[in-house]
């Protein structure tokens, strides 16, 4: 078969990869008060490319180059979902950019690159394009982190992504390179094939997938391989943290989901235990250690490492039923996370604050603030009407029907401790009262720079949050029309053995 | 859409109610009153339309939510067990709404929680599918938190101090603990049906799977998750220690839903989902709830006997009146288990009559220290006379409504635990001894002369006692239409016992 025949499959991720380029070269023209308008041109990009995968690709199911690439149902379901997801961050670092990047337009175009690369992740049938459209977001990442240069701590984060970031891609490389040591392919079908059918499998095998088990398990975050996210998390600008914890956990489940389905399923007996353990530790590391945190930003992710615990839960299970949990709660988890992020921002846009305690009295002055950061904590905590209650509901269910109540048991625990350090922030924003301090309308930064504090959140945010919120309720009330997309996504991921 | 409209009219009323200009507070209040009115009157004509000749789920209604393999429908029907649930909680919904006229902080926000508490109670009791059951659970957990942190009052016990968000942290871990094991259990029970090749949430559909022979040490295992899940917001002891410092800190609205309508849901739940859908398992685990029971009434009752804090008082009650309730449960005795449901029906209204008058005197008093308060009848005779009734009616007084309930337990109670019979009698006695000391202490006797300046509960005040007043008279009078469809629905529980 000719490599061209099907190229017009790719063109989402060809106009991608321009309009990012386009971003990139308008800012070398466009006049510094204008910057902002990249932003608008990305979001307009984005929601074209959309409209576009959706109907060319629409009931698309197809392998090209031998098994390297999928479009099929799964993969336009995550290109959706990641477009959306790009544009409603870009959308939210309007305001924070204006105010605090020293360049504007090279960011969005970044943010461009990474969603391409999220795209191709959740795509990719074969280890070395996973890990090539990893290194891509990646590489992203670091420079996003990064991006507050007279910043120490994001410098200091940045530093520390980049490290740990090129330590677990060893990590990685060397296990997909121990894997195809034993065999001899590196696509997903074909190592499906060959655990199905070779007897006794060499412990070469065993030690790659192990090893793509800790670079993946540094990428996620899993706990033991944590250590780094707090930190990056804390020094990143914000819109980068919510991106972080939204869309790179959401990127690399839907390639984990994809390679444990179509790759390790037959030999699901020997790693499940393995798994399991991971997703034990993670959530109960991520949920306890954030009971002792004062800043908003670390809070956040330990409560993120928590979610992605929940999510390994659905790794362990991993049944149609269990993928369909695992997509729905990435999607719950957006809309809650983004819910949260933007209230978070929006507040961070008035004080150039970010400790819990300095949200005190919040209720009182910004009713709606205060009332979107709760939903989206009590949907993080799992409770009822909004997104978490559902969509955990489904994924520890789906665990449960795989003989993995004392799993789905621990997580639902795990639940209940994070109710606590949640409602110690609700508490801060509607009981305790303002603190008596004039509110600042400068900040100083560390190079000197001075950055004017918005009076009242902008009406862009305002509406960002208020379809963040929404869409929380939504998905926690009527999940049934996310569930039939995703239903039908998981059925173009047939589980292989 | 009957059923649907108690759980509707709330939850929008409370979305509208967000809408109003916060300062407008008199408007606001009008309408949430208007709301609980509806619902009210909607509560009793679905309760005198319930056709207990009939009996069964009636009033139903059912949409499909999730497909297969999931099978969630949400589907409500009401039963001779959830019937005078519905009406104590329009009864109570409506009390609450008319005491929270004196909210003056944020009064906006607490009714919109209020009104989501409310909607979340009513799903509760009307909900088939055990998905929507724990979903409503805990949808009327949810706005505890911030109901009694921001609107709630903390306590300065001289040596202690117990701050409302004290209160309000520990009921919610608590209650939120409580339903992790019902959580659990729910998994394994939709997991035992996803074996049995029939996956459902389905209350009804569960009680006819055909399960395996295994299923029998499944629901010996998992019934204890049931009991004591819900059976935390029923006031379970040893995990009842929440629910009087929940009480207490919370305002006095909150309190009367809480006591008067939130515990129920605990007990409600272990017949509900407990003894209908593991009877094997309940037969088990019976014997240790009786005792558990027990012990409520009594170590309830001495608690109560020792509290200086008039609401602390009244918190302890609530856990002993409880103990009927969870031992006549547990007798599955059909006189027992009638009992139980009739003075789940009794307590709410009459410790929701209780909250509201400590919450009148200490809104004028500014104290609730027993010690302190005495003589306050010649300042306040209307309210001396309410509390006077739900006191006699606490301590079973025949005529009142709870003499009825706690008969009838203690008959149940008389043919299959003796021993807990008369522990539960001693414990009626113990009840007297505080209720009486108590009303000749604070109300009756030589007033004290800082009290002299006080002044009788507002209009709006006595018409919500009057109303709880007299229900409580009503049904000790002629519990006759209560009992018939409370009958109608414990006698389909399986493996009820007695047949007259």
């Amino acid at each position: 078969m000719s490599l061209t025949t099907n190229l017009h499959l790719l063109l989402p991720e060809f106009l991608l990869a321009g309009l990012a380029f386009v971003i990139f070269s308008a800012d070398l023209i466009l006049a510094e008060g204008r910057k902002h308008w990249l932003a608008w041109i990305s979001v307009l990009g984005l929601i074209a490319l959309t409209v576009l995968s959706l109907l060319l690709l629409w009931d698309r199911d197809e392998l090209m180059y031998g098994g390297l690439f999928h479009v099929d149902a799964y993969s336009l379901f995550f290109k959706t979902f990641f477009m959306a997801l790009g544009a409603v961050v870009i959308l939210s670092s309007i305001d924070f950019a204006k105010a605090r990047f020293s360049s504007q337009g090279e960011y969005y175009a970044i943010i461009l690159m990474a969603i391409l690369a999220m795209n191709i992740m959740a795509a990719s049938g074969e280890l070395l394009t996973a890990y090539i459209a990893l290194e891509l977001m990646s590489f992203s990442f670091y420079i996003m982190v990064a991006y507050l240069r007279g910043n120490p701590f994001s410098n200091e984060a940045g530093i520390k992504y980049i490290l740990i970031g090129a330590f677990s891609s060893a990590f990685l490389l060397f296990g997909i390179s121990m894997v195809y040591t034993s065999v001899l392919d590196t696509r997903f079908v074909d190592i499906a094939d060959f655990l199905a059918n070779a007897g006794d499998v060499s412990p070469a095998l065993w030690v790659g997938l192990g090893l793509m088990l800790v670079g993946l398990g540094f990428k996620i975050a899993a706990v033991p391989f944590h250590m780094w996210a707090p930190d990056v998390y804390q020094g990143a600008p914000l819109p980068i943290t919510a991106y972080l914890s939204v869309g790179s956990k959401a990127a690399a489940f839907a390639l984990v989901l994809r390679m444990f389905s179509e790759a390790f399923a037959p030999a699901i007996d020997d790693w499940r235990i393995l798994i399991a353990v991971l997703a034990v530790a993670t959530m109960s590391v991520g949920n306890l250690v954030a009971m002792s945190q004062h800043n908003v930003k670390r809070l956040l992710a330990y409560s993120s490492i928590g979610q992605v615990g929940y999510l390994l839960v659905g790794i362990a299970a991993l049944s149609q039923l269990a993928s369909n949990g695992i997509m729905l709660h990435i999607v719950g988890y957006a809309f809650t996370s983004m819910a949260v992020f933007v209230g978070v921002i929006a507040f961070f846009n008035m004080t150039g604050k970010e400790e819990i305690k300095d949200m005190a009295g919040l209720a009182d002055s910004h009713p709606f603030l205060a009332a979107s950061i709760s939903i989206g904590l009590f949907s993080l905590a799992g409770l009822p009407f909004f997104a978490g209650f559902a969509t955990k509901f489904y994924l520890f269910n789906a665990a449960a029907n795989e003989d993995m109540l004392w799993l789905a048991g621990i997580a639902v625990l795990n639940s209940l401790f994070s109710l606590y350090y949640y409602l110690n922030v609700i508490r801060q924003m509607y009981i305790e009262p303002k603190p008596e301090t004039a509110d600042e309308e400068h900040e100083m930064t560390e190079d000197g720079r001075e950055i004017v504090l918005s009076q009242k959140p902008s009406l862009l945010l305002i509406g960002v949050l208020a379809a963040m919120v929404l869409g929380t309720i939504f998905v926690g009330v009527y999940p049934f029309p996310i569930v039939e997309a995703i239903e039908a996504a998981t059925q173009a991921l047939a589980i292989a053995g | 859409m009957a059923l649907f409209a108690t759980i509707l009219i709330p939850l929008l009323g409370g979305i509208i109610l967000a809408f109003f200009p916060a300062h407008r507070g008199r408007e606001i209040k009008v309408f949430a009153i208007l709301l609980s009115v509806a619902t009210l009157i909607l509560s009793i004509v679905l309760f005198a339309a319930y056709d207990y000749s009939a009996g069964g789920f009636q009033f139903r209604e059912s949409f499909k939510w999730l497909d297969h393999p999931m099978n969630i429908t949400f589907s409500l029907g009401m039963d001779g067990i959830s019937a005078p649930m519905v009406l104590l909680t329009g009864i109570v919904m409506f009390a609450a709404t008319l005491i929270a006229w004196n909210i003056q902080h944020r009064p906006k926000d607490f009714l919109v929680l209020l009104m989501m508490l409310v909607a979340g109670v009513f799903g509760t009791f009307v909900s088939l599918d055990l998905f929507f059951l724990f979903f409503f659970y805990e949808l009327a957990v949810l706005p505890m938190f911030l109901l009694i942190g921001v609107w709630g009052s903390s306590s300065d016990f001289g040596t202690f101090f117990r701050s409302k968000e004290y209160g309000a942290m520990k009921l919610t871990l608590y209650l939120v603990a409580g339903s992790v094991l019902v959580w659990v259990a729910i998994m394994a029970m939709f997991w035992a049906s996803y074996q049995a090749g029939t996956p459902t949430f389905s209350l009804e559909e569960l009680r006819s799977v055909e399960f395996n022979d295994s299923y029998k040490h499944f629901q010996n295992l998992f019934f204890p998750l049931v009991m004591v899940g819900f059976g935390v917001l029923a006031g379970l002891w040893p995990f009842h220690t929440w629910s009087p410092d929940g009480h207490v800190a919370a305002p006095t609205s909150v309190s009367m839903l809480h006591a008067g309508v939130l515990m129920k849901l605990g007990a409600y739940g272990i017949i509900r989902v407990g003894l209908e859908l593991m009877p094997e398992g309940a037969e088990t685990w019976l014997p240790v709830l009786v005792g558990l029971g027990a012990v409520n009434v009594f170590y309830g009752a001495v608690s109560a006997m020792s509290q200086t804090d008039l609401k602390y008082v009244v918190g302890y009650s609530s856990v002993s009146h409880m103990g009927y309730v969870l031992i006549g449960i547990a007798t599955l005795d059909r006189l027992g288990m009638g009992g139980a449901v009739l003075q789940m029906f009794s307590h709410g209204i009459m410790t929701a009559l209780f909250f509201a008058l400590v919450g009148a005197i200490y809104d004028r008093a500014h104290v609730r220290d027993v010690g302190v308060l005495e003589g306050l009848a010649k300042r306040m005779p209307m309210t001396a006379a309410f509390f006077a009734v739900a006191g006699l009616a606490s301590l079973g007084l025949p005529g009142l409504s709870g003499f009825v309930a706690e008969f009838l337990v203690f008959v149940g109670a008389f043919k299959t635990y003796l021993p807990v019979a008369v522990i539960g009698v001693i414990g009626a006695a113990i009840t007297a001894v505080y209720i009486l000391r108590l009303l000749a202490k604070v109300f009756f006797g030589p007033i004290r002369p800082e009290w002299e300046h006080l002044t009788d509960a507002s209009r709006v005040e006595l018409g919500a006692a009057a109303l709880l007043a007299f229900v409580l008279l009503f049904v000790g009078v002629w519990p006759l239409p209560l009992m018939d469809v409370i009958n109608a629905g414990v006698i389909e529980i399986p493996g009820i016992l007695g047949s007259g």
